[in-house]
This record gives C-alpha cells, sequence and structure tokens, in this order.
C-alpha cells in the first residue's frame, strides 16, 4: 500500500466524458471533453498533446486545440484520415474516450513578446496553432505584428473558416488565406502558403515564426523563411512521428537523438535543421 | 570499506556444492530463482530448482549467424556465455497487460489491476547483462516518465553475477568497458575457480542483502591467491576476445549519417528484427488492443517491436523509413551514437547476441570498422 501516488503507471488513460462533436470539414470533426472523474482542471501548454484511446480500437497522438485559458473542456481537432481516426469520428456526446496527457513541448508564446509573430500553417496543421494564436490574442499588446499565413486545398478544406473571417477583420492581425484549388466562387488567393512568406507584413530580423503542415510544407515554408531573413533558432517547427505513448518508452517517434514526443513536438529549427537535411532518418 | 580497496578483499570461497544452498536459501527468503538451462539446444533463462539444472559441462561455440552448444568440460558450471534470451524478458516482458476496460453504458471505465511484482533472483547474471539492465533502467525512468511495472521488478530483483572465464564467440565487452567482470550492480558475484587439484567459486557481496544471503551458506574467506585466481580468470576472457568495437563509434556514426556503406549492408540484411529481439537493451514496443466477443471488455497489451518493421515509422501517407538502408541505420546509429545523446551512455553493451543470432552474420563491430576505415584509419 506504500507509495500508491507514486507507481501511478503513466501508460494507463484516464477516461473523459465527450460534450459534443462537431463537423468541421468534410472529413474533420472537432471534440470536446471533460474528465469523467471529476471536473478536475487540465491545464496544458499551446502545441502539446493529448494520445487520445477509443474503447477497443487504438489510441493516437492529437493536438489540443482549444484555449489554454479554458482548462475545463479539452479540445481536440482531428482529421479523419484512418482506423482510430474515423473510429473517433463515430463517437458522440455522453461517451468516453481514454486521454493521456498532455505531452510535449510548446510554442514559445512568451518568448516571442516584443517580437513579430508570424505563423504558417497548412491543412490540419491550423488545429495545434490555434491554442497559440487564443493565447497571443489575449495578451495582444505584448507583440508587435501577428501575421497568420493559411493554406488549404480547395476553399471548402478551410478550417476554423468563421474564426479566421472574425480574426481577419480586426485591425491588429493579419491573416492571409491561399488554396491549392479555387473552387466555386473563391475569389481569394490562389497557390501555396509558402508564397506568402515573401509578402511582407513582419520584420524577419524581429521575429518569431511558428510552423506547422505537412513536411513537405514546413520544408518550404522553413526556405522561404530563411530566404526572408528569419534565422533558424527564431523558426519553430511541430513534427509529426509515429508514436504509440508519447512518453518516451516505446521508441517510435525517434528522430536521431531525439524522441518526438517528448524533446517535441515543437522543435527549434535550429536544433533539427540537419536532422531535416538527411533522407528517412 | 575505504575507496582504495579492492572489493575482492571481502570475499569468499564456496565449495561448487554449496551452490544448491545458495540457491534454497534464496528460494526460502521469498525469491523465483531463474537461471541458466539447456532448452532446444540452446540457454536459455527459466526456473531453477536446485544447481543440478545448471547447464553443468556445456560450452556455446558462438560466431556470425552460428550458435552451438558442445560438451565441453565435465562438471563445470559456466563454460558457456549468453544464450538468445536476456534477463529484458523479465524485467520487461515481450507481452504485457497495461490495463483493462469496461463499457458501462455509453461509457466505459479503466478496471485497476493492483498485481504485486514478482520478486525474481536473477542466477548467473553475466558483467554485459547487468549492464544492460543499467541501460534499461534509464530508459524506463526518464526523469519525467517511469514505468512502475519495469522498476517494481527491477527493484526487488536479486542479482547473483557470474564473472566469465571464458569469452564467448561473439563477445567485445571488454572494448565496450562493460565487463567480462561484473564492477557493481549484483548483490553476490561468482567467479568459477577451476584449477588442476580444486574446483571451487569466489564469492562477493555488492549489497547489504547479498551479505545477509550470503551469512546463510557455508563458506571461508578467501585468501589472496583466491582472489589471485578469480581475476585470472576473467583476464583469460578479455585474451580470449575476439572482436572490438572501434573507438569513439559514436561520434563516428554521427558524422558519417550518410554514408555508402549503410546501402552496402542493406543488401545483406533481411530487416527480420532478429537483433533488436536478443538485443538486452532494445527497448521498442507497440501497443495491441483486443476486445472480447461481446464487445464489452477491451484490453491493451504492450508487446516488443522493432525498428526493422516497416510499421514502426509509418504516419499518415506512408513510413518514414522505407529503405533497408535507413533501417539497419536507425538501429546501428541508436544503439552506438543516439543512444549518448538520450541517455548520456551506449545503447551497446558488447554482448555479441546481435551477430550470433544475424541469419546472415551481419556484425555490428565490423560494420563500425568498415565506416571507422573509410575515413582513413586502421
Ligand atoms: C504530435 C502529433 C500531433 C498530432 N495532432 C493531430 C491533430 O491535431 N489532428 C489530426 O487530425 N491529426 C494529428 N496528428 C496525426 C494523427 O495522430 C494521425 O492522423 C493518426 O494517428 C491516424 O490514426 P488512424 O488510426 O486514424 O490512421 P491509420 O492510417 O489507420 O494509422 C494506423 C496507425 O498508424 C499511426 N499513425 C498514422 N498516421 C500517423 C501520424 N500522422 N502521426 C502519428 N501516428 C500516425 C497511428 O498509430 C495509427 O493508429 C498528430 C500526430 C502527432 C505525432
Ligand atoms: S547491439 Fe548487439 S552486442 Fe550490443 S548489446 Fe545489443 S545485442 Fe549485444
Ligand atoms: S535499435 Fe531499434 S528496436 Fe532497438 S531500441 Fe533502438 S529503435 Fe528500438
Ligand atoms: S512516442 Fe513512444 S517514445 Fe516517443
Amino acid at each position: 500500500m506504500k507509495e500508491m501516488t507514486a507507481l501511478k503507471d503513466p501508460m494507463v488513460p484516464a477516461p473523459f466524458r465527450i460534450e459534443r462533436v462537431r463537423k468541421e470539414l468534410s472529413d474533420t470533426f472537432t471534440i470536446d471533453l471533460v474528465s469523467a472523474e471529476r471536473r478536475r482542471a487540465f491545464s496544458f501548454l499551446p502545441g502539446q498533446f493529448n494520445m487520445l484511446y477509443v474503447f477497443g480500437v487504438g489510441e493516437i497522438p492529437i493536438s489540443i486545440s482549444g484555449d489554454p485559458a479554458d482548462p475545463e473542456t479539452i479540445v481536440h481537432t482531428t482529421r479523419a484520415v484512418g482506423s482510430v481516426t474515423n473510429a473517433m469520428w463515430k463517437l458522440g456526446a455522453g461517451q468516453t474516450i481514454g486521454v493521456r496527457g498532455p505531452f510535449g513541448t510548446s510554442w514559445p508564446v512568451e518568448k516571442a513578446e516584443g517580437l513579430d509573430v508570424v505563423i504558417v500553417t497548412g491543412g490540419i496543421g491550423l488545429a495545434p496553432l490555434r491554442p497559440a494564436i487564443y493565447q497571443i490574442m489575449s495578451n495582444r499588446a505584448a507583440y508587435g505584428n501577428v501575421c497568420i499565413l493559411y493554406g488549404a486545398r480547395t476553399p471548402e478544406d478551410i478550417l476554423f473558416r468563421k474564426e479566421l473571417e472574425k480574426w481577419r477583420g480586426q485591425f491588429d492581425l493579419q491573416v492571409d488565406v491561399t488554396v491549392d484549388y479555387a473552387t466555386g466562387r473563391w475569389a481569394g488567393r490562389v497557390g501555396v502558403v509558402t508564397k506568402l512568406i515573401g509578402r511582407g507584413g513582419f520584420d524577419p530580423h524581429q521575429t518569431v515564426a511558428l510552423v506547422c503542415g505537412p513536411e513537405i510544407m514546413m520544408r518550404f515554408a522553413v526556405e522561404a523563411l530563411a530566404e526572408r531573413g528569419v534565422p533558424n533558432e527564431r523558426i519553430y517547427v511541430s513534427l509529426e512521428r509515429n508514436m504509440k505513448c508519447g512518453i518516451g518508452f516505446c521508441g517510435h517517434c525517434q528522430l536521431g537523438g531525439d524522441f518526438v514526443c517528448k524533446d517535441g513536438p515543437v522543435f527549434g529549427f535550429d536544433k533539427i535543421a540537419h536532422k531535416f537535411a538527411i533522407q528517412e532518418l | 570499506m575505504t575507496a582504495k580497496q579492492s572489493p575482492l578483499q571481502k570475499a569468499s570461497i564456496i565449495d561448487v556444492q554449496t551452490l544448491d544452498d545458495l540457491i534454497s536459501t534464496l528460494a526460502h527468503a521469498g525469491y523465483q530463482v531463474i537461471g541458466p538451462r539447456k532448452q532446444d539446444d540452446a540457454i536459455v533463462y527459466d526456473t531453477l530448482r536446485s544447481a543440478g539444472d545448471l547447464p553443468v559441462g556445456y560450452a556455446d561455440e558462438q560466431d556470425g549467424g552460428k550458435y552451438r552448444l558442445v560438451k565441453a568440460r565435465d562438471g563445470i558450471y559456466f563454460d558457456y556465455v549468453v544464450g538468445p534470451q536476456s534477463w529484458k524478458r523479465f524485467l520487461f516482458p515481450p507481452h504485457q497487460k497495461i490495463c483493462q476496460m469496461r463499457k458501462q453504458g455509453k461509457a466505459f471505465r479503466i478496471v485497476e489491476e493492483t498485481a504485486e511484482p514478482p520478486c525474481y533472483a536473477f542466477f548467473g547474471v553475466r558483467a554485459c547483462e547487468i549492464a544492460a539492465m543499467k541501460v534499461q533502467d534509464k530508459v524506463f525512468d526518464n526523469g519525467t516518465f517511469a514505468d512502475p511495472g519495469y522498476l517494481g521488478k527491477r527493484n526487488a530483483a536479486f542479482i547473483v553475477a557470474v564473472n566469465c572465464g571464458r569469452a564467448g564467440g561473439t563477445c567485445f565487452c571488454a572494448s565496450m568497458n562493460t565487463g567480462p567482470r561484473a564492477q557493481g550492480g549484483f548483490d553476490l558475484a561468482l567467479t568459477e575457480i577451476v584449477e588442476k587439484k580444486r574446483h571451487v567459486f569466489l564469492i562477493e557481496a555488492g549489497s547489504v542483502r547479498g551479505s545477509e544471503i550470503l551469512a546463510k551458506i557455508p563458506r571461508r574467506a578467501a585468501t589472496g591467491e583466491d582472489t589471485a585466481a578469480a581475476l585470472a580468470a576473467t583476464d583469460r576472457a578479455v585474451k580470449g576476445m575476439g572482436r572490438k568495437m572501434v573507438e569513439d563509434v559514436g561520434p563516428l556514426l554521427k558524422r558519417n549519417l550518410e554514408h555508402a556503406r549503410w546501402g552496402e549492408v542493406a543488401k545483406r540484411c533481411l530487416t527480420c528484427a532478429n537483433c533488436t529481439m536478443v538485443c538486452p537493451t532494445c527497448f521498442c514496443s507497440t501497443v495491441e488492443d483486443v476486445t472480447d466477443l461481446s464487445g464489452s471488455n477491451a484490453e491493451r497489451w504492450r508487446r516488443w517491436d522493432s525498428c526493422f518493421t516497416m510499421d514502426f515509422s509509418y504516419i499518415h501517407g506512408g513510413a518514414v523509413r522505407r529503405e533497408t538502408s535507413s533501417r539497419y541505420r536507425q538501429w546501428m546509429t541508436h544503439k552506438l551514437s543516439s543512444w549518448f545523446e538520450q541517455f548520456g551512455t551506449s545503447g551497446c553493451v558488447g554482448c555479441g547476441r546481435c551477430i550470433t543470432w544475424c541469419p546472415v552474420g551481419i556484425d555490428i563491430t565490423e560494420e563500425a570498422r568498415a565506416i571507422w576505415e573509410s575515413e582513413g584509419r586502421r
């Protein structure tokens, strides 16, 4: 009976109750969770993720997409791509999801104070950045220019569209959205998001860049940022690797000497630039 | 004891028959005694009821891709070295249940399971295997997260080391500074002394509980001659060791992540994962989900995994390491190089298992040497 608290197995999930499931896009949904045990606070840092377990199906890493200022509800926005994500979407309010977390490193929101912030993101990559945007907005005066550069495949794939439109309407935020393929009545920009980096809106020598999206997009984004003169140590990227534990035990997420689950997922690009250059590391 | 004193100064001598007393004393103290046994023509680790269960009189012949047990010197207890298994399978079992979940209406709850950890006495642990346990200790207690299942078993385990008097065909512990003599990390350590006229064990206690067990068995103080004989035994093992890891292999591999040798070894490597399964430090695992037929009970199981499988690095869109060359590189650079960054120590202890059990005899020391020589060294 001694030291029972010290003996808690970090691989065992805690049950959380689904409050709400809402469709965001044809393939993307958001789930709100509250602790099933008691309404206990769940604090996290923007950029951190949870391991979410679907009964009998499996457990996957999903970033937290909600507001860090609301510790009661944990929000996750997920793109359904395979077995666990599809099973998760079939769940409804009142059902349980197992949660372990929060894990991993966070976006350097506080370190960016006093500087411009440029957020470069594509597709579902906006979800892990939304908590950082909320936190920056709640302390807007502490930052210089803030730009959100977002790319989606088509206008129908623009995630959090209402929020982006709202932010775009504000005078203290620059929001640029581009799509790979224009459909319907889209009259906005067409082309890759990394093209927007060259357009300005931030002072490259006084900027922190937060980058999240498909790895290929991040490669081009980092290149374009470097071209504008943003140094590697002020570029941050969030990496994706297979993860079976989130806590450094399973080995799946290794990138050279880094465990992406605990040394990442958010890395200062200067720390991993040399690894990025090596294929299949 | 002052730091300068040799640990051997507190050594005792026991007769070979006393091994039996040692095993029964451990069993009486509540330990489940596990040790080397001959099964299916290999040395494996299993329950020991008496010293008679030990593979007395056998030795192993090992080389790249080769393992054979042969009848050797009559009556000798520890002439063989390590086999395909390691103690890892007890501390970090190949298949272990994480938890169980039960459906309750729309929801499910997690069924608490609190099992007392088994209390093992590992009998016949080689120096490289102690080193391997210390390596895994850092993995399963990484400063932020700890695995209570592993730690419970590990802290309870009583370690009876055996210092090697003979090197196996694929051993290279001497060049990894992990053996053949155990430097701490044991409760008791045995060295088999085989001379023309006598056959005894030198025994040292390395902990309080080791001394307590030792106090219960018949023994006599070791003389200077005895300790000299014990040291001579491990010296013989050092001299007989045919393989050696090149120096500064960590930085060497780090600066050669892109090297023609990875493609070359990939032509031979079958990606069978044998090396990772036999390696006493490899810790990778995956999780499997199972449900019963009614669908109202689910379990999560942790199972050994290997960086050699394609699934290991799978993310939506495809595996990160598709090529055999990148998977071999992951294994070898992890063991010998990136492990230092992660845990401040080598991930390889020089036990030689991966060489012996590789179906095509790929030799980690030779692969490292090839890269070393490509830099113009000899
Ligand atoms: C740190 C981190 C944060 C993430 N955040 C989000 C997020 O906020 N929203 C979102 O939609 N997706 C996110 N992902 C990706 C998400 O984890 C995968 O889409 C998901 O694992 C796919 O599971 P599946 O069973 O549906 O897919 P399948 O294709 O059936 O995959 C089978 C298994 O492979 C593994 N796997 C497959 N793809 C990935 C992947 N991209 N990353 C890691 N493991 C994978 C999983 O173990 C999965 O169960 C994140 C990934 C990481 C590493
Ligand atoms: S890498 Fe090979 S020699 Fe080194 S500890 Fe593992 S199995 Fe033994
Ligand atoms: S060598 Fe491969 S299987 Fe072994 S610990 Fe490293 S990543 Fe895991
Ligand atoms: S996810 Fe298991 S070690 Fe990182």
